[in-house]
């Protein structure tokens, strides 16, 4: 490895403008003419719309225009779409209610866009929006999975009698009813994993330019994938064809998930910028996001597990509810089918294996991925299992685990997945090492004397990443492909730009992809540039979530590297009278292998571009582009161990040690990738602990700002200790696995079982809140 | 409307806004100064602060006309030049940030709190004084680090001078 090459811990290149305050975020940009955005929102959970009077609105200072939902329904802007098709077990198709973008007859969520306010500042538009005048008629709200599979509950769409989505199966249900039938022992479990708001820091925010002369938009955005925003802008809401249509996520403050899906705001600023003539911005606050943005998680699970004699699993039964809010968000109906039942086995061989999964309309904010995505509700719900077993067994839950673990790969699961490679003891090992698992005992009898319960948790998670290969999501019904995209120009002077369909929101990808150059090279990375975010620069892409950017995108960078070099080979050779093979690239120059004849890469790339002299038939240039599609998903995985102690008195949980064991096959820049551990388990610990999504019995979210929804706070978290083994990914030439989601997807059952560990109490639910812990103790 | 006069970054700057402008919007939408960031609506995040006359300040609890004559420093106004602060540095250094939102308002909090201990820092008094700023990437962790790495380079300079 050279210096900035694989394997160098390299500081961020994008951090200076960071941190000098010159980050360039979707707010930070004006247009000439800008006009704003105020949306008016429903305060019903759910109601019939019977009327919208503006007309003193419209008399306001500065007021534009006032648009509804059913002008944007007579303009024939397409309803919100959901991107992968479900299909129940009897058969039928996913039920899906259908979306507009403003409400014009039936809101369903509070929060639900109704109209909007187009104004010449910000606070004009916020004051119109308070005197147009909504007449409501309230309808009887669900709000809850319970409540929405009553009999008689309230209906919220009528293409989905019973408020159910699907009623969606996976696995071998009479081998595991088989496998029940011959058990020792069996666990069971009732879960819930509670729902969550991603929060990035960055409120989402839209600005919409229509140029009249080009009938062409632009559209800044806060997006994960900006290529996919404008696809479904173009294909789904006809917003304008794709070559009229320019979409830039300029730099995204955090994503998680949530800056995925193309929300309504987006679709109404573009359309209202050319009704108004007038490039028109929006940005939300954070109270628009806690109602907008889409929610996370929401599952509640009952589990079975069975043991033969030897405690070695025969089967799992897991029956699943997952609530999906009002209506279904871009990818919804995968995240608790193929995002959860597929992971299921975790680390462990489990021969037989039965989900069912019913999907539930409610009155709530829509539901779609967030940091994982059915990866971490799978994982919770298998290591609390684990946990619970051992306890119920009486046996140590490393040793459980050990027992069963999977140790010969490829391993085929039962649910869909075929594990490349892994080495789950190896994990586990260096965690109990980390954390001296062996002189825990002593610890806490020592807490105990002092009048703390401490506990132990540990949770082994398993995830599939990269979300691909795109004919198999094809065939489990995804609408698109999940490859990755990338361009190298090699400009004339021997600068590089690398042209990613990837999108970096914090990711560091303006780093790590230049060290994948530079170890290729040998060129400082102060010669490469990264280019993403902006369909008008970068070839069509998939954006970045499922921590797919340097397994899929990264690779798609060296397959296009490959070809640059192959050309800028033949070039050398040509130059250095030299035979092809014989040259080799070391230090940014082209060396004939077993002399001192060399040529440097600007020498290459002028010769390129001057076309004086290349080979008979070459063409001139130094530019190349490759679109790669992975063979199979990636399984990063890994063991985190929880120590930590309850104060009885109070219920507080304070944390001891909390140190991670990730496999993530060859880290780039181990710096960025402690770093995206880090936050991973912070999320994952915020879930564990402190953050939960209320709605009361009427739909109206409780939680709906900083001030009553939990974040982690800096006093709330320890500093972690973090560690790697590796088993190199064979699917892709990097031999990477993907790193961003491990931490959320692994932590909250390490937490909850060193906490149920502490207390002797194994009913606990997320988040364990202080009054929660102190109930499961006192009772 | 009123004109607001006060100093912003070492240069005099008289502002007309409305009434109820918050330091945050004067300082975004007038003086084009989109380092200082809004996270929330509830001055729970931290993302706006900046220094009013050398103290930490939530930007968007204060109404514009409130910093009139006041000496305000932004996160453009930290760095020397091209010589970035310490506190920058140690930013960057120890991976201190991701997406870069929260982390104008991050540093120009750290600055005060070292400001404020002097070189006494340790991590529990770190994480206790940065409750006021949320940060959804970086789990704190390296933010934590920074600061202390930065209270040392602080020292060290404050000693040179």
């Amino acid at each position: 490895m050279g210096v900035e090459g694989i394997g160098a811990r390299v500081v961020r290149k994008e951090d200076r403008r960071f941190i000098t305050g010159q980050g360039r975020y979707v707010d930070d940009v004006k247009m000439v003419g800008m006009s704003y955005a105020h949306f008016i929102r429903s305060p019903h959970a759910h109601a019939k719309v019977k009327g919208i009077d503006s007309a003193e609105a419209m008399k306001m200072p500065g007021v534009i225009a006032v648009l509804t939902g059913q002008q944007i329904v007579d303009d024939k802007v397409g309803n919100l779409i959901c991107g992968w098709a479900i299909t129940s077990k009897d058969g039928s198709p996913m039920k899906m209610g259908a979306w507009p973008a403003m409400a014009p007859e039936t809101v369903r969520f509070v929060g639900q866009a109704v109209a909007v306010v187009i104004a010449e500042t910000k606070n004009q538009a916020r004051d119109a929006a308070e005197a147009v005048v909504v007449n409501y008629e309230e309808l009887p709200a669900v709000p809850d999975i319970k409540a929405a599979i009553k009999p008689g509950a309230a209906q919220l769409h009528p293409e989905a009698p019973g408020n159910i989505v699907y009623d969606w199966h996976l696995g071998d249900e009479a081998a595991v009813k088989d496998a029940f039938s011959k058990a020792a022992n069996v666990v069971t479990l009732d879960l819930t994993n509670n729902r969550l708001v991603p929060n990035a820091m960055e409120p989402r925010a839209a600005i919409a330019h229509y140029d009249q002369a080009e009938e062409h938009y632009t559209l800044y955005t806060t997006s994960q994938n900006p290529h996919v925003a404008r696809l479904v802008l173009s294909a789904f809401y006809n917003i304008a064809p794709e070559h009229k249509l320019r979409v830039i996520a300029p730099d995204v403050g955090g994503g998680f998930g949530s800056k995925i899906y193309i929300y309504p705001e987006e679709m109404v600023a573009l359309w209202a910028s050319k009704k108004v003539g007038r490039p028109v911005k929006w940005t939300g606050d954070r109270s628009e996001a806690f109602l907008t943005d889409a929610h996370g998680r929401d599952h509640v699970s009952k589990a079975e597990l069975a043991f033969d004699k030897d405690n070695k699993i025969l089967g799992l039964r897991v029956k699943t509810h997952a609530n999906f809010g009002a209506y279904m968000s871009l990818f919804s109906s995968a995240v608790p089918t193929y995002l959860y039942a597929t992971l299921l086995s975790g680390q462990y061989v489990i021969p037989a294996i039965y989900a069912e999964v019913i999907g539930v309309y409610t009155n709530t904010t829509p539901v779609d991925a967030y940091r994982g995505a059915g990866r971490p509700e799978a994982s919770y719900l298998i290591e609390r299992m684990m946990e619970t077993a051992a306890r119920q067994l009486k046996v140590d839950p490393t040793e459980l685990r050990k027992k069963n673990f999977i140790t010969q790969f490829p391993y085929q699961t039962p649910v869909i997945m075929a594990y490349d490679i892994g080495d789950f003891h190896a994990s586990i090992d260096a965690a109990m090492k980390a954390i001296d698992y062996a002189g825990f005992p002593a610890r806490k009898a020592k807490a105990k004397a002092d009048g703390k319960l401490r506990g132990i948790g540990i949770s082994c998670y398993i995830e599939a990443c990269g979300i691909a290969p795109s004919k198999a999501v094809g065939s489990l019904g995804a609408g698109v492909g999940l490859w990755e995209s990338a361009e190298i120009r090699v400009n004339p002077v021997g600068t590089i730009e690398v042209l990613t369909g990837s999108h970096s929101h914090g990711q560091g990808h303006e780093t790590t992809f230049c060290q994948i150059i530079a170890e290729r090279l040998g060129v400082p990375i102060s010669q490469v540039s990264i280019v993403h975010g902006d369909t008008d620069k970068v070839q069509f892409g998939m954006g970045t979530y499922g921590s797919r950017s340097l397994a899929v995108g990264g690779t798609a960078i060296v397959k296009a590297m490959e070809k640059v070099e192959a050309k800028a080979k033949k070039i050398a050779a040509h130059a250095l009278e030299a035979s092809e093979s014989d040259i080799v690239i070391e230090n940014g120059e082209f060396k004939v292998t077993g002399t001192d004849k060399s040529i440097a890469l600007p020498m290459v790339a002028l010769a390129a571009y001057t076309a004086h002299n290349l080979p008979e038939g070459m063409e001139p240039g130094l530019k190349e582009t490759a679109f790669y599609d992975p063979t199979n998903f990636t399984f990063p995985a890994g063991a985190y161990i929880c120590e930590l102690e309850v104060d009885p008195g109070t219920g507080k949980t304070s944390f001891v040690n909390f140190v991670a064991a990730d496999d993530f096959g060859r880290l780039i820049n181990p710096m960025i990738v402690e770093g995206q551990v880090h936050g991973g388990l912070a999320q994952g610990i915020g879930q564990a602990l402190l953050e939960g999504v209320v709605y009361d019995g009427t739909g109206q979210l409780v939680t709906a700002s900083f001030m009553d929804y939990s974040m982690p706070r800096a006093d709330d978290l320890p500093s972690f200790q973090l560690s790697h083994t590796t088993t190199l990914c064979p699917g892709n030439p990097l031999g990477v696995k993907g790193c961003g989601e491990a931490g959320a997807i692994g932590a909250s059952a390490a937490v909850i079982n060193a906490i149920t560990d502490a207390i002797g109490n194994n009913k606990l639910e997320m988040p364990a809140t202080p009054d929660r812990v102190w109930h499961a103790i006192h009772g | 409307m009123s004109t607001v006069k006060l100093t912003v970054n070492g240069k005099a700057v008289s502002v007309d806004v409305e009434d109820r402008t918050l330091l945050v919007h004067l300082l975004r939408e007038n003086l084009n100064l989109t380092g200082t960031h809004v996270g929330c609506d509830t001055s729970q995040c931290g993302a706006c602060v900046v220094h009013v006359d050398g103290r930490a300040v939530k930007s968007c609890t204060m109404l514009a006309g409130q910093a009139a004559g006041c000496n305000v420093t932004t996160i453009e106004g930290l760095a020397k030049g091209d010589e970035l602060h310490p506190m920058q540095a140690a930013f960057r250094d120890n991976h201190g940030l991701q997406c870069g939102y929260c982390t104008p308002g991050m540093i120009m909090s750290a600055v005060d709190i070292v400001h404020r201990h002097g070189g006494k820092l340790d991590e529990e008094t770190v994480r206790h004084e940065l409750e006021g700023n949320i940060c959804r990437c970086t789990g704190y962790h390296n933010i934590v680090k920074a600061v202390l790495d930065a209270a040392g380079r602080m020292k060290v300079a404050q000693a040179a001078e």
